[in-house]
C-alpha cells in the first residue's frame, strides 16, 4: 500500500518532484494541512511561517521549471529544532527567555539546507535550551509521542522526532549534546544521526555545551539521513571547532559499502535497567548482523560507569557560561521594575529560565568555582579522555559498536519527575558525545504495547559513511521504518 | 624614616587590526554607536568566535620586541563575570598560559640636564596576554546605554613586575612602552581614544625592607603625565599616612588628573571568582618557529637601540638623537637624508630644529611635510659647498617648507647663491675695509682679536651679503698679518 504523501521519504518525494508528478507547492500544502490536522494533539511545533514556506516552495518550483534544481533536497520541507537560527524567524530555545526573539541571521546549517534546495519550515519544540530527555522542560508545554499521545517523544529534540513521526514534515534537524537526537528518534521510531564532533558547523546553534553539541538529521530512512548529512556537513569558517574533512557522497557510499563488519557489543550497555523488550529487540538485531556474516564481539568500555557524572560536570560547566549572555540587556526577556543593574540580571534570569536550566546553571557555576575547579571540571576532563580512549581502543578490534539507544521505550508524560531518573535515560548515548564520535539510532522493533525501539550504532570519527551503510543494510532487510502511528 | 615606593603597572593596549579579535566586523574608534557589531559581538544565540590571526601576530610581535618568551600554543580561556559592557557576560582571555612571559621594557630616566643622557634601566615584565575589549557604558539621568563598538577589539594586557620605585620611572616606562608599540605598528596608543590605558599598583616600605607594603591600585589614569602625577601624589599620601602613625588599607583609588585629587573607589576588592576555564569554542593555536621567525623579521629597531646606533655611526649628539629616535618616521627621514648625501650632524640639526619647528608652527604631521629627505640633504650639501650661506639657508628652508621646491631651485629663484667670489675682488673689499677703519686696525694690532669684526660689516656690505663669512675672516687675517 502506498504511504500517504506526508509519510514518504525524501528519496520517494524527490523522485515524484523530479518526474513533475508533484510540485513543491503541493507537497508544502500537504504538509501544512497535516500539521493543522494533528499538531493540536502532538504539539511538536513552537511556531511556523506557512506563508514563507509556500513562498520558498514556489521558488523551488520555479527553479525546477528552469532546470536549476539544486539537488536531492530540492522542494523538501525540513523542520528545525527551535535552537537553530533562521533569519527572520523566531529562535526561542523553548524558553520564556527568548519567547519574543527573532534571529537576524541564519545558522550555517540553515544556509546549507537552503543551498541544497530545501524548504526550511517550522520551529520545533524541545527541552528548554536542549536540556532534558523528554521535551517536558519546554516553556511552551510538552510535545506528545505520536505513537501514544500520553507518552513523551523523548528529548531534547522531541519536537523534531515527533513532527517527523506524525508526518508533519519530511525531515528535521535536531541537536545532540548527550543523546538529544538519538533518544527521541528511538522513542518516536525514526532515524536519528549524531555526527562526529566538528563535522557539522555549530554556528547558529544556541549553545548548550559547546564541546558536546552537534547538529544532525532526523529522517524516515537511513538513505534520507545520508542525503541530509551530505547537505549540512562540511567545514565552516564561522566555527573554529569545525573540521576540514572531505565530505563524501554519503548516499552513493551506501551501496559501495557492503560489509561484513566487525561489530562490538559493549557489555556495560546491557546491564541492569535495560527494558526487556528493548533488550530482546537489540538481540535480534545482533542476530541479523551475525547472519549477514558480521563478526560479533563483546567488548568492554570500562569507564562507562563514569559517563553520567563526567557529562553533568562538563555540560553544566559550559552551559553556565554559555547561558550567561541571556541577561535581559540586549535582547530576550527583561524583568520589569528592577532596582538596579544587578537586580535586572537576577530578576530577568529568575523569570526567564525554567527550573531545569537553573539547576544546570547552578551546578555548572559550582563546579567551575575557585577551589572546586580541579576536583570537578579538571578531573572530569581527564575522565573524558579515558572514556574516549575506551572507544578508540575498542576500535582496534571492531568497526563499530552496537547498543540499545535508550534503556526504555517512551515513558508517560510526568512519569519521571525526579531529575536524576531522567538523566538515566541518556546512559547509552552520553559516552558518544564525551568521545566526540558519530552514532546513529534506527528503528529495530516495537514493544508489546506498540512503542518504537531504537538500535544504536556507534562509529569511528568521521566514518559516517560506514555507519550509514551498516544501518542501511539492516533497514533494507526490515520494514520497521514503513510503519506509522495512526493519528 | 625613609620610605621606598614599589610600583607595578598594568597596561592595556588595543591592537590596531582591521576587524575585531573574534569576528569579521570592523574595529575602530569614533563610529556611530553600535554600528561595529554583528551576531558575534552582540553575543546573539548561536554566535561563535573565530580568532583573528592579525591580533595574534601583533601580540607575538610585541613579545618579541620586549624580549618575552613566546608560548608555543595560544590557548583561550573564559573569564566569567556579569557586567553590561560585556555582551557574553564572559570575556575571552588568557589565564594560565599567557602568550608572552618575561621580557623587559628599557627606560631612560631624566639626565642631569636636557642635553645629558640619563640613566638607563630595564623594567622586567611578568606577562602579556591577549583578550577582547568590552563595550562602553554611557550613563544618563534616567538610564544607562551601552555602545558595543569597542567590544571585541583586540586588547593586550601588559603586566610589569613591581619593579619601579618612582613616578619618574613609571613615566619613563610608559613612554618607552608606548613608543615600542607604535614602532612595532601594534597600536597607535592614543590614550584619549582609550588605545592605551594604565592602572598602577603602588605601595611603600621602609628602605631596606624586602617584603611589600599594603598595595593601593590607582585607576583611571588617562594620560602619561597623569600617571606620573597620580603616582607621585599617591606615594606622598601613603608616606603622610604612615608618618602620622596611621595604617594604609588595601583599596582602589581614582585619581583625577585635572584636580590632582584621589579618592577611594572601594576598599579591598571583593574576592572575584571569575571561574576561568578553557574556551571550548576556540581551538588552541600552535605557534611554531617559522611563524615567530617571520614576525621577528618584521620587528623594527627600538628607539634606544636606534639612539645608540646614531651616536655610534653618525656621531650625532644626544640632544639631536633624543629628538629623532622617538619618532620612527622622523628617524627614517633622518637616515634617508643622510643616505642622500647630507652630512649627518647638519641633517640632524635641520630636522630636529628647523623642520620640527616649522611643522609645529603649521600644525602639520611629518607625513604632510613638503620638505622631504632629499630637500634637507640638498640644502646641507649646498651649505657645505659654500654655495649657500647660513643666513640665506634659513630663508631657503622656509621657502622649501612652503612650496616643496628643491633647494637649488629656490636658491636660483631668489638669487641667494653665494657669489662666486673672485679672490681678487674679495681682497679688494677687505683692503678697502681695513683702510676705512683705522681705529679697528690699531686695536687689532694692539692684540684685540675681536677688533677684526669691525672690518667684516663693511666687507659684507660691499659683497651684498653674498660673501662666505669664513673666507672673509681668512682673507682679513691674511692681509692684517702682512701689515
Amino acid at each position: 500500500m502506498a504511504a500517504e504523501l506526508f509519510f514518504k521519504s525524501i528519496e520517494e518525494l524527490g523522485a515524484l518532484l523530479e518526474a513533475k508528478q508533484l510540485s513543491a507547492t503541493e507537497l508544502m500544502r500537504t504538509v501544512i494541512a497535516r500539521r493543522q490536522a494533528v499538531d493540536g494533539r502532538v504539539k511538536a511545533f513552537n511556531s511556523s511561517d506557512d506563508a514563507d514556506a509556500l513562498a520558498q516552495a514556489a521558488a523551488s518550483d520555479a527553479r525546477r521549471a528552469a532546470g536549476q534544481a539544486r539537488g536531492p533536497l530540492e522542494g523538501i520541507p525540513v523542520g528545525l529544532k527551535d535552537v537553530i537560527a533562521v533569519a527572520g524567524q523566531p529562535l526561542t530555545a523553548s524558553s520564556k527567555m527568548l519567547a519574543n526573539f527573532v534571529s537576524p541571521y541564519d545558522a550555517t546549517v540553515t544556509v546549507n539546507l537552503k543551498k541544497a534546495g530545501a524548504i526550511v519550515w517550522g520551529r520545533l519544540n524541545c527541552d528548554e535550551f536542549a536540556m532534558g530527555s523528554s521535551t517536558e522542560n519546554s516553556a511552551f508545554g510538552p510535545t506528545a509521542n505520536p505513537w501514544d499521545l500520553a507518552r513523551v517523544p523523548g528529548g531534547s529534540s522531541g519536537g523534531s522526532a515527533a513532527a517527523l513521526a506524525a508526518g508533519e514534515v519530511c525531515a528535521t534537524l535536531g541537536s545532540d549534546t548527550g543523546g538529544s537526537i538519538r533518544q527521541p528518534a528511538a522513542l518516536c521510531g525514526v532515524v536519528g544521526l549524531k555526527p562526529t564532533y566538528g563535522l557539522v558547523s555549530r554556528y547558529g546553534l544556541a549553545a548548550f555545551a559547546s564541546s558536546l553539541d552537534q547538529i544532525g538529521p532526523l529522517t524516515r530512512t537511513v538513505a534520507d539521513a545520508a542525503l541530509m548529512l551530505g547537505a549540512i556537513a562540511g567545514h565552516d569558517p564561522h566555527d573554529s571547532t569545525s573540521f576540514k574533512a572531505e565530505i563524501p557522497d554519503y548516499r552513493a557510499e551506501l551501496k559501495k559499502r557492503q560489509g561484513p563488519w566487525r561489530l562490538g557489543i559493549p557489555k556495560e550497555y546491557f546491564g541492569a535497567g535495560l527494558d526487556p523488550a528493548v533488550g530482546a529487540a537489540v538481540e535480534q538485531a545482533i542476530a541479523f548482523y551475525r547472519a549477514q556474516g558480521c563478526t560479533i564481539k563483546e567488548v568492554s568500555l570500562p569507564h562507562t560507569q563514569f559517563c553520567l557524572d563526567t557529562y553533568y560536570i562538563i555540560a553544566t560547566a559550559e552551559a553556565s557560561s554559555n547561558l550567561a549572555r541571556y541577561d535581559g540587556i540586549r535582547y530576550g526577556h527583561r524583568a520589569k521594575g528592577a532596582k538596579d543593574g544587578v537586580d535586572l540580571y537576577a530578576q530577568s534570569r529568575a523569570e526567564g529560565f525554567g527550573p531545569e536550566v537553573k539547576r544546570r546553571i547552578i551546578l555548572g557555576t559550582y563546579v567551575l568555582s575557585s577551589g572546586y575547579y580541579d576536583a570537578y571540571y579538571l578531573r572530569a576532563q581527564k575522565v573524558r579522555t579515558l572514556i574516549r580512549q575506551d572507544f578508540l581502543k575498542a576500535y582496534h578490534e571492531v568497526d563499530a559498536l552496537l547498543t540499545p539507544t535508550s534503556p526504555m521505550p517512551a515513558f508517560r508524560l510526568g512519569e519521571k519527575s525526579d531529575p536524576l531518573a531522567l538523566y538515566l535515560c541518556d546512559i547509552y548515548t552520553i559516552g558518544v558525545n564525551l568521545a566526540g564520535l558519530p552514532a546513529l539510532s534506527l528503528p529495530c522493533g516495537f514493544t508489546p504495547a506498540g512503542l518504537p525501539i531504537g538500535l544504536q550504532l556507534i562509529g569511528q570519527p568521521f566514518r559516517e559513511a560506514d555507519l550509514l551503510a551498516m544501518a542501511h543494510t539492516y533497514e533494507q532487510a526490515h520494514d520497521w521504518h514503513t510503519k506509522h502511528p495512526s493519528l | 624614616m625613609n620610605y621606598e615606593a614599589v610600583i607595578g603597572l598594568e597596561v592595556h593596549v588595543q591592537i590596531r587590526t582591521n576587524s575585531k579579535v573574534f569576528s569579521r566586523v570592523g574595529a575602530g574608534y569614533g563610529h556611530p554607536e553600535n554600528t561595529l557589531t554583528d551576531p558575534v559581538v552582540l553575543a546573539l544565540p548561536g554566535a561563535l568566535p573565530v580568532m583573528n590571526k592579525a591580533a595574534l601576530d601583533a601580540i607575538i610581535k610585541a613579545g618579541l620586541l620586549l624580549g618575552c618568551e613566546i608560548a608555543p600554543v595560544c590557548k583561550w580561556d573564559r573569564k566569567n563575570y556579569f557586567y553590561p559592557d560585556s555582551p557574553k557576560n564572559y570575556q575571552i582571555s588568557q589565564y594560565d598560559q599567557p602568550m608572552c612571559l618575561g621580557g623587559a621594557v628599557e627606560i631612560e630616566l631624566p639626565g642631569a640636564a636636557r642635553n645629558v643622557m640619563g640613566e638607563h634601566k630595564k623594567i622586567p615584565l611578568m606577562r602579556i596576554h591577549l583578550e577582547e575589549d568590552v563595550g562602553k557604558l554611557n550613563h544618563f539621568a534616567a538610564d544607562s546605554l551601552v555602545d558595543y563598538n569597542r567590544a571585541g577589539t583586540p586588547l593586550m594586557e601588559i603586566v610589569s613586575e613591581p619593579a619601579m620605585h618612582s613616578a619618574e620611572e613609571a613615566f619613563a616606562y610608559l613612554t618607552s612602552l608606548r613608543a615600542t608599540m607604535i614602532f612595532g605598528g601594534i597600536s597607535d596608543c592614543d590614550m584619549e581614544k582609550g588605545q592605551l590605558r594604565c592602572d598602577a599598583n603602588i605601595s611603600i616600605r621602609p628602605v631596606g625592607q624586602t617584603t611589600l607594603g599594603t598595595k593601593v591600585e590607582l585607576k583611571n589614569l588617562n594620560s602619561i603625565s597623569f600617571v606620573r602625577d597620580g603616582i607621585a601624589h599617591e606615594i606622598k599620601r601613603q608616606i603622610a599616612v604612615l608618618s602620622a602613625g596611621g595604617t594604609l588599607v588595601q583599596e582602589t583609588r581614582d585619581y583625577d588628573g585635572q584636580t590632582g585629587i584621589s579618592q577611594s573607589l572601594r576598599s579591598k576588592e571583593m574576592a572575584h571568582d571569575y571561574r576561568y576555564f578553557p574556551d571550548p569554542d576556540l581551538m588552541p593555536v600552535k605557534v611554531d618557529e617559522a611563524w615567530k621567525a617571520n614576525l621577528r623579521a618584521e620587528c623594527p629597531e627600538l628607539p634606544f637601540d636606534k639612539q645608540r646606533r646614531f651616536l655610534d655611526k653618525y656621531a650625532v649628539p644626544y640632544t639631536i638623537t633624543s629628538v629623532l629616535v622617538w619618532d620612527r618616521a622622523l628617524a627614517d627621514f633622518f637616515e634617508e637624508a643622510v643616505r642622500l648625501g647630507g652630512k649627518p650632524q647638519a641633517v640632524g640639526n635641520w630636522i630636529a630644529n628647523d623642520l620640527l619647528r616649522e611643522l609645529g608652527a603649521a600644525k602639520l604631521p611629518l607625513a604632510k611635510s613638503k620638505v622631504m629627505p632629499a630637500h634637507v640633504a640638498g640644502l646641507v650639501t649646498l651649505i657645505e659647498a659654500g654655495t649657500l650661506l647660513p643666513n640665506a639657508a634659513k630663508e631657503v628652508f622656509a621657502e622649501m617648507f612652503a612650496t616643496g621646491d628643491q633647494p637649488a631651485a629656490v636658491v636660483e629663484r631668489k638669487g641667494l647663491r653665494a657669489a662666486p667670489v673672485d679672490v681678487g675682488e674679495l681682497e679688494q673689499w677687505c683692503r678697502d675695509a681695513i683702510a676705512a677703519n683705522a681705529k679697528s686696525l690699531a686695536d687689532f694690532k694692539a692684540g684685540k682679536d675681536s677688533a677684526i669684526n669691525g672690518f667684516k660689516g663693511s666687507v659684507m656690505k660691499a659683497a651684498k651679503g653674498k660673501a662666505d663669512p669664513k673666507r672673509v675672516d681668512e682673507t682679513l687675517r691674511k692681509l692684517l698679518a702682512g701689515m
